[in-house]
């Protein structure tokens, strides 16, 4: 759905360049939920703004649903960038409309003429269950309730690809979850693909299928979840499943154990304790349901003068947990 | 009692005053928003960016603030003339009055359409409005309640304005009160002015106030 190759952009701010997006390159499947998170100021909000050409890339490719953006101007530009819906963090949405104003504004924008306009924006905030306040003004809103707008807009042009920088970061826990879970119904139901910015691990937890991890305009890290999480050597493991400071336990050593997929059905505790005689403490961790796959992470203490300690953790190795040292 | 004399005095001083400063209106509130417009546009990073352009926009439009209105009244007289073919008189006040109001409101839209989010503008641009979409049905728009706002601003500093349209002969209110109060000491044709001056101002700004509150949904 989205091929990125090469991308490259840097700004001149008095004259010091800096370079936001330092050469990246993305693949999105048709109807997968991509999540690129980073820092502050990793260059997220520049990529998504390369993929629709808000930013103009200085390098590198952008091919969306078979057509090469970058090679393309003005109205033929305005007219690809109709079939790809954008939401905002901070909704972004027209303070002199209403809410089924605000919505007809991106058909308004494609000429649809008023009467299809009316049918569609009643349906589309129907979508989103806003359908009982299209007369409010965003300012008579609440924050969920002007996302839930910003959504219904960005879905007017019946798009296949939904781009998001940050749309629940405004947001407070319980209308996050319940826009993610808006979202998750969207992608399901409409097939829509979805390219979206965040820093919240939530996001990534309740929504996405892949992730990439950006620093200073780079991925470091990217690919499937379940794939990723199983890595030993994976930031986004640590990022979505934080075990906190090691503990001192007296007398044992710690290890954080990372599963993801089939790999969590098996009862390892009982394992360990049956084939390999240890005694497991579970120091920390948890063990989630993600949109992706099941996983998550444990931190368990084991004796130090067990003599099963090294086949043990071979053993687990062998059964697909990713096994390493607590630090 | 009021005499009938100061009665048609002041109503001629007040038709005056409206004529000027009604037309005065009408053209500096298309030229300032106009000029306010390209200042936004042509701005770094604006829908058509010139910064050049810009810089000289911004310096003509400085240059014309700067200028104290009685100052400007006399020096582009021989531009009034080519205007309106004569230099004196209420219409060859309305040159100077528009030229010195073009500036003053084209600041004032300058700023209202700044007050319209990068975010609304990137929003737009997302769904693949035109420029000429953005302008319309996003920026002014959005800034109409500023827009009316700094109009009525407008409008009540021309009324301040045209007092000195006397100078050329254009009569007004402001007019009356110079040569009748100052210069004459007739008192009640001075405060019969000072409270026509206050009523007009007040009905302007309440107006302008009650159709920028209607536009406004913050
Ligand atoms: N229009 C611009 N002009 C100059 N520099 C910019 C511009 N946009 C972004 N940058 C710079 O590019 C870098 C990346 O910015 P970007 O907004 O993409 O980061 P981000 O990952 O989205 O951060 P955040 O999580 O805070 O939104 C930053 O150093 C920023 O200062
Ligand atoms: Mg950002």
């Amino acid at each position: 759905m989205i091929r990125i190759e090469g991308l490259r952009k840097t700004f001149h701010s008095r004259g010091r360049p800096v370079t936001a997006v330092d050469g990246v390159d993305l693949t999105v499947a048709e109807g997968e939920v991509f999540g690129v998170v980073g820092r502050s100021g990793a260059g997220k909000s520049t990529l998504l703004r390369c993929v629709n050409l808000l930013e103009r890339p200085d390098e590198g490719h952008v091919t969306v649903d078979g057509v090469e953006l970058t090679a393309l101007r003005d109205d033929r530009l305005r007219q690809a960038r109709q079939g790809i819906g954008m939401i905002h963090q901070h909704f972004a949405l027209l303070a002199s409309r209403t809410a089924a104003d605000n919505v007809s504004f991106a058909l308004e924008v494609m000429g649809v003429p008023r009467r299809e306009r009316a049918v569609r924006v009643a349906e589309l905030l129907d979508l989103v269950g806003l359908a009982d306040r299209a007369g409010a003004y965003p300012a008579q809103l609440s924050g969920g309730q002007k996302q839930r707008v910003g959504i219904a807009r960005a879905l007017a042009s019946r798009p296949r690809l939904l781009l998001s920088d940050e749309a629940t970061s405004a947001l407070d826990p319980d209308t996050t979850g319940a826009i993610l879970s808006l979202l998750r119904g969207l992608t399901q139901r409409l097939g829509l693909t979805i390219l979206l910015i965040t820093h919240e691990m939530e996001v990534v937890k309740r929504l996405c299928d892949a992730v990439a991890i950006m620093r200073d305009g780079r991925f470091v890290e990217s690919g499937p979840v379940a794939e990723l999480i199983s890595r030993t050597d994976s930031q986004l493991a640590r990022d979505i499943f934080p075990l906190g400071p090691v503990p001192t336990v007296p007398g044992h050593l710690l290890y954080d154990v990372t599963l993801a997929g089939t790999v969590g059905d098996e009862a390892f505790v009982s394992r360990l304790t049956r084939r390999h005689d240890l005694d497991v403490r579970i120091v920390a961790g948890a063990v989630e349901q993600l949109a992706a796959t099941r996983a998550g992470r444990l931190r368990i203490a084991l004796p130090e003068a067990a003599p099963g300690l090294a086949d043990a953790l071979g053993d687990l190795r062998t059964a697909g947990f990713g096994v390493e040292a607590a630090r | 009692m009021i005499a009938p004399d100061l009665v048609d005095l002041l109503w001629q001083g007040f038709v005056e005053t409206a004529y000027m400063v009604g037309v005065a209106t009408l053209l500096s509130g298309a030229g300032g928003l106009l000029v306010g417009v390209l200042l936004i546009l042509t701005d770094r990073g604006g829908l058509l960016a010139a910064p050049r352009l810009n810089g000289l926009l911004g310096l003509i439009v400085n240059i014309g603030r700067s200028l104290p209105f009685i100052i400007l009244l006399v020096a582009i007289s021989p531009f009034t003339r080519a205007v309106v073919g004569t230099t004196i008189g209420t219409t060859a006040a309305i040159v100077p009055l528009t030229v010195s109001a073009i500036p003053f409101y084209a600041r004032i839209v300058e700023a209202a359409i700044r007050e319209v989010g990068r975010d609304v503008v990137d929003a737009a641009r997302a769904m693949g409005a035109s420029r000429r979409q953005i302008i319309v049905k996003v920026l002014l728009r959005e800034a109409r309640p500023g827009l009316v706002a700094g109009l009525t601003i407008t409008v009540v500093a021309l009324i301040g304005y045209s007092a000195m349209a006397g100078v050329i002969g254009g009569g007004g209110l402001g007019d009356l009160a110079l040569r009748y109060g100052y210069q004459r000491f007739e008192d009640d044709v001075m405060v019969g002015t000072v409270v026509l001056l206050i009523v007009v101002v007040q009905a302007v700004q309440m107006l302008g106030d009650r159709v920028a509150r209607r536009l406004s949904h913050r």
